[in-house]
Parts: C-alpha cells; sequence; structure tokens
C-alpha cells in the first residue's frame, strides 16, 4: 500500500487527493495543514466581510470529505523539513512521516516589506487567510480610516468587502496604477475611476516611507492618518522546505508538465510553485486558485501512478468590483484589436495568428470561448476572426468544428 | 449517460428552447404566470442570426473545467451530470472564464446557474429538447468515439 504526503491543506491540495483516488483508493493519504481549518475557499474572504457568504458556505468541499476519501489530516501542525533521501517529512513537534510520493502544496505568504516604523503600528493586518478575515472582522467599525497598501488584486478585494462597513478607505501603491498585475493602463484607469465613484480613495505611485503609529508618511510628502491598516504588497511562494532539501527553486519550486520537483517522489502544485506560462512560453508563478486545483490534481494522479500532463496553465482573472465584471487572460503582447462601446472595454492580443491574451471590462458574456482559444493556441485562421475582435461567440467556428463541439462528447 | 446534442441544421431559431427552459426552472405551474413581460434567464441560448442558429447550453463534459476552476466549489459533477449550488457561488464568473463552450450565464439574481437537464425539478428530462419542434436538439447517448 502506497504511503502518500501532502503539505498543505488548501485547494491544490484537494486536487492531489481526488487525483490520488481516482486511480487509488486503497493507499494512505497524510495531510498536513497549518491552518487549524477543513479547506475552504480563500478567494472568498472578501465575500465573507462583505456578507455575501459565510464560514459554512465557505467550505470548498462537504464536511466529511477528508474522511470519504481516507485522509488523516494534521491540523495545525507544520513541516519543518524534507529528508528526500530517506523519504521522511519531519513536522514541528519532532515526528517523522514516511512518504512513498510526497506533494508540497504549501501555498505562499504575504510579503512585508521593511516599512520604517511599521511596529509602531497597533492594528495591521494582512489579508490572505480566513484567520486574517476574522481578525479584520472583528477591528472594524463604522467610523473606521482604513488604509490598505496594495492596489493589486487582494488589497482591492478587500477593498471592497469592506466599504460598506467603514468610514474611509485610501488605498496606495507605488505603481502608478490599479491593478498592475492584470490590467494594461487604459483599463486601469476605467477601473480605478469606478472604484473612486464607489467611495475608495488612491494614492498611486507612492509608498508608505515610514510608519509613526497611527500615521503614513508618505514618499510623496503627504500624511495618512488611519485606524486600521491592511498590508497587501504581494505574496512569495513556500519554496523553502523544496530548496533546504536540495530541490530547484527559483521564485517558486520548479514543477515540469507532471508537476515534479527536481527531488524523486516529490510533487508540488498551487502557489508554492514556479511553473509553465503556456501564454507566455517561460516558466512563471501562477498563484490562481484553477491553477492550484489542476496542478494539484496532475500531481496527485502522476503520484498513484497514472499519467497526466498539465501543459496549457495560463494566467486567467474573473474578478468584479462594485458590479463592474473584467476578465484577463494570458499575456498583452502583439498586434492589439480593441473594440470600446458604452463604457466597456475589449482587447485582444494577437501574436503569430494565434489569439496570446485579452483584456475584457463589461462585457465578459461567453468570454470563455476566448480563453480556449488562449489555451488551445487555435490557429485564428480556422476560425472567423473579424466577428472574434466584436464578440465572444461559437459563431466563430467552423460548422464542423461546432458539429465536434455540440454533437459529441466532450 | 444521455446529453443535450444539438443539430444546427435543423434549428429554426424560434427560442421555444429559452422559454421552456425558463418555465421548467421556475417552480411555478402556469407558464404565463412565469414567462409573459418578464427578461427571461435561460440555462440554454440561441446563438446565430440569420441562417445559422443553434442551441448551446451545458456539454456536461467528462472532464469539466468549471468544476476545477470554481473559487466556491459551488459546481460539482455527480454521475457525469456537472451541478452548481447556488448557495455557495458568489457570482465571481469564473466559470465562464473558463468553459470553452460559453454555456454558463448568471442568473437574474447575478448567481449563477446551469443546465442540470432539467433532472432536479418537475420535468425530470430536458424540457427544452421536449419542447423543440424540429428535433434541432435531442437527449440521447452517444459515445465518445461517434
Amino acid at each position: 500500500m502506497k504511503r502518500y504526503v501532502i503539505i498543505g491543506g488548501g485547494v491544490a491540495a484537494v486536487g492531489c487527493i481526488e487525483g490520488i483516488r481516482s486511480l487509488d483508493r486503497e493507499g494512505e493519504i497524510t495531510v498536513i495543514s497549518e491552518e487549524d481549518h477543513p479547506v475552504y475557499s480563500r478567494p472568498l474572504i472578501s465575500y465573507l466581510l462583505e456578507g455575501k457568504t459565510d464560514i459554512e458556505r465557505m467550505k470548498y468541499r462537504p464536511d466529511g470529505f477528508y474522511k470519504e476519501n481516507g485522509c488523516r489530516v494534521f491540523y495545525g501542525r507544520r513541516a519543518v523539513s524534507i529528508d528526500a533521501v530517506s523519504h521522511t517529512v519531519t513536522l514541528d513537534a519532532g515526528a517523522e512521516i514516511l512518504y512513498d510520493k510526497l506533494c508540497v502544496a504549501a501555498g505562499s505568504r504575504p510579503f512585508v516589506p521593511s516599512f520604517d516604523g511599521l511596529d509602531t503600528v497597533e492594528n495591521k493586518y494582512s489579508f490572505m487567510t480566513l484567520d486574517d478575515a476574522l481578525a479584520i472582522d472583528a477591528a472594524l467599525f463604522e467610523s473606521a480610516r482604513v488604509l490598505i497598501v496594495g492596489a493589486g488584486l487582494i488589497g482591492l478585494k478587500c477593498a471592497e468587502g469592506i466599504r460598506g462597513r467603514v468610514g474611509s478607505i485610501t488605498v496606495c501603491d507605488l505603481a502608478d496604477r490599479v491593478l498592475s498585475s492584470i490590467l494594461d493602463a487604459a483599463c486601469a484607469a476605467v477601473v480605478q475611476k469606478h472604484l473612486e465613484q464607489n467611495g475608495i480613495d488612491f494614492m498611486l505611485g507612492d509608498t508608505v516611507q515610514r510608519f509613526e503609529g497611527n500615521r503614513a508618511c508618505m514618499k510623496s510628502g503627504g500624511t495618512v492618518d488611519f485606524d486600521l491598516l491592511v498590508l497587501a504588497v504581494g505574496v512569495r511562494a513556500n519554496s523553502e522546505l523544496v530548496r533546504d532539501a536540495g530541490g530547484e527553486v527559483n521564485r517558486g519550486i520548479l514543477v515540469d508538465e507532471k508537476m515534479q520537483t527536481t527531488l524523486t517522489d516529490v510533487y508540488a502544485a498551487g502557489d508554492c510553485t514556479e511553473g509553465y506560462d503556456a501564454s507566455l512560453g517561460a516558466r512563471r508563478v501562477l498563484a490562481i486558485l484553477p491553477n492550484a486545483y489542476m496542478q494539484g490534481n496532475t500531481a496527485g494522479i502522476n503520484m498513484a501512478g497514472g499519467e497526466k500532463q498539465f501543459e496549457n496553465a495560463v494566467p486567467m482573472n474573473s474578478i468584479g468590483f462594485f458590479g463592474l465584471h473584467m476578465m484577463t487572460a494570458g499575456v498583452y503582447d502583439g498586434e492589439m484589436f480593441e473594440d470600446e462601446k458604452n463604457g466597456s472595454i475589449r482587447r485582444l492580443f494577437v501574436k503569430g495568428g494565434r489569439l496570446v491574451g485579452y483584456i475584457l471590462i463589461g462585457v465578459t458574456d461567453r468570454a470563455g470561448i476566448y480563453t480556449s482559444l488562449v489555451r488551445e493556441k487555435t490557429p485564428l485562421d480556422t476560425v472567423d476572426f473579424d466577428l472574434t475582435k466584436i464578440v465572444a461567440s461559437n459563431l466563430i467556428f467552423s460548422q464542423d468544428i461546432r458539429r465536434k463541439k455540440f454533437g459529441g462528447v466532450v | 449517460m444521455k446529453r443535450v446534442y444539438v443539430n444546427e441544421e435543423w434549428c429554426l431559431g424560434c427560442h421555444l428552447c429559452e422559454y421552456n427552459c425558463a418555465y421548467a426552472n421556475s417552480g411555478l405551474k402556469d407558464m404565463v404566470v412565469a414567462l409573459k413581460d418578464k427578461k427571461i434567464f435561460p440555462r440554454i441560448r440561441v446563438e446565430g442570426e440569420d441562417r445559422i442558429t443553434f442551441a448551446v447550453s451545458c456539454r456536461h463534459c467528462t472532464d469539466p473545467i468549471c468544476v476545477k476552476s470554481c473559487i466556491a466549489g459551488a459546481i460539482s459533477n455527480r454521475d457525469g451530470v456537472v451541478r452548481i449550488d447556488r448557495n455557495k457561488c458568489v457570482g465571481c464568473l469564473t466559470c465562464v472564464l473558463v468553459c470553452p463552450y460559453g454555456a454558463l450565464a448568471p442568473g437574474e439574481d447575478g448567481v449563477m446557474q446551469k443546465c442540470e437537464l432539467c433532472l432536479d425539478n418537475a420535468c425530470g428530462a430536458p424540457a427544452c429538447v421536449t419542447g423543440c419542434p424540429n428535433r434541432a436538439i435531442v437527449y440521447e447517448e452517444r459515445s465518445e468515439t461517434q
């Protein structure tokens, strides 16, 4: 009987468990979860603060998931080292666990820059875990002035989640625009305006030089007085366990298309990895939930002796703020085709006869058709590209292709 | 398993499937009360115009990417039928982002909904197919190699 060990208890771990169990019902699965909760949907923490969900509905899998899948779970425990030669994982209290196949799904952690005087700030929070959200939830009050450092996905979802519950929100970022990781300058300006109309204030191209208690002294010379500080600057992959065991890491743990690390019998999945971005044609950390599941699932199937390759990972995001939805995928490279109507934006990026990326703001219907063109590297001369430029529709495909898509088992 | 398949050549573009879908999932007994003067949010949508039309609903893929991508764990695959727990959905639209068939759209409340083959409503089999006047959509078994 095989012994599987998974370090981490998030979505990548669930993908791994389900991958293993699709082939092996008998093997012993041990999960080491640093968080003291059964798996939950982390991207929902902003919706929790907003009151759009609750802890019960945030459960990523039903109660009984681990039991039904025959998993032994260590909650609130941390793996401190991996010995890839003796095939053992050592836990924080010294216990050693033997494995035949190991999956490191250790996620990431908030990156906190060394701001001067940060230790003088009493009410400071990260926004990544359920415990972070619960701590913020307990600290909010109606007149609270909130300073959020970081205008990325995490910082802005936090802003949206708490807007109705606090007095004011200021978001600052060193970048000169919001959502700089997924939007170009023109699209970011549209989204920023929408956020401002919904009561979020911005200080962009600016950063905190030092904190003096509840006051942030900005590089631009201004000051921001606040009651609560949320640090959402970015995240770092938890790759140290594999690095210390002699495995190769860069900005994340290096994995191949089977999610194998450079260590024998050690796999990795999720936010702790640096895999291959098919749209970029290079390695990149893709810290998004679908990727975590698919990597974990791929790892699990291979750990159980199956054959699975995950080769078409691309960055992709669907996110909304105060009713304005946007979707993005791939890279913004090559020739741009733009269609702007009634305040909505559709930008397609074409290179080498393929759609390599897109940005959609306010026009997201059937966007998955675009995503599939990016992921599958569909030659654009096989679709009606003039139509593609203005609408995501199955009409762009030939009748033959449609017959396969809608007349067959897919 | 049985799925809904499209015979594009036979589609008249009459949109009856959309109305039958909206009615079947309304939970109401009276079709007039359910549909009259209302904007409908069917789980099947007729695409196209003029000569080419066809009805698109969930393919119930054998390896559904929506299930793997849902950030709320709200979409699951039970016995081949891809279902959504609307109570867990927060309307992030990630399923729309990933579905290669463009087969999902939010309901009136902004929460996602999708074709579940009418297995859980009063119809027991897809109302869109039952009401299609020209067999442009059918509900049947097809093999993976067909």
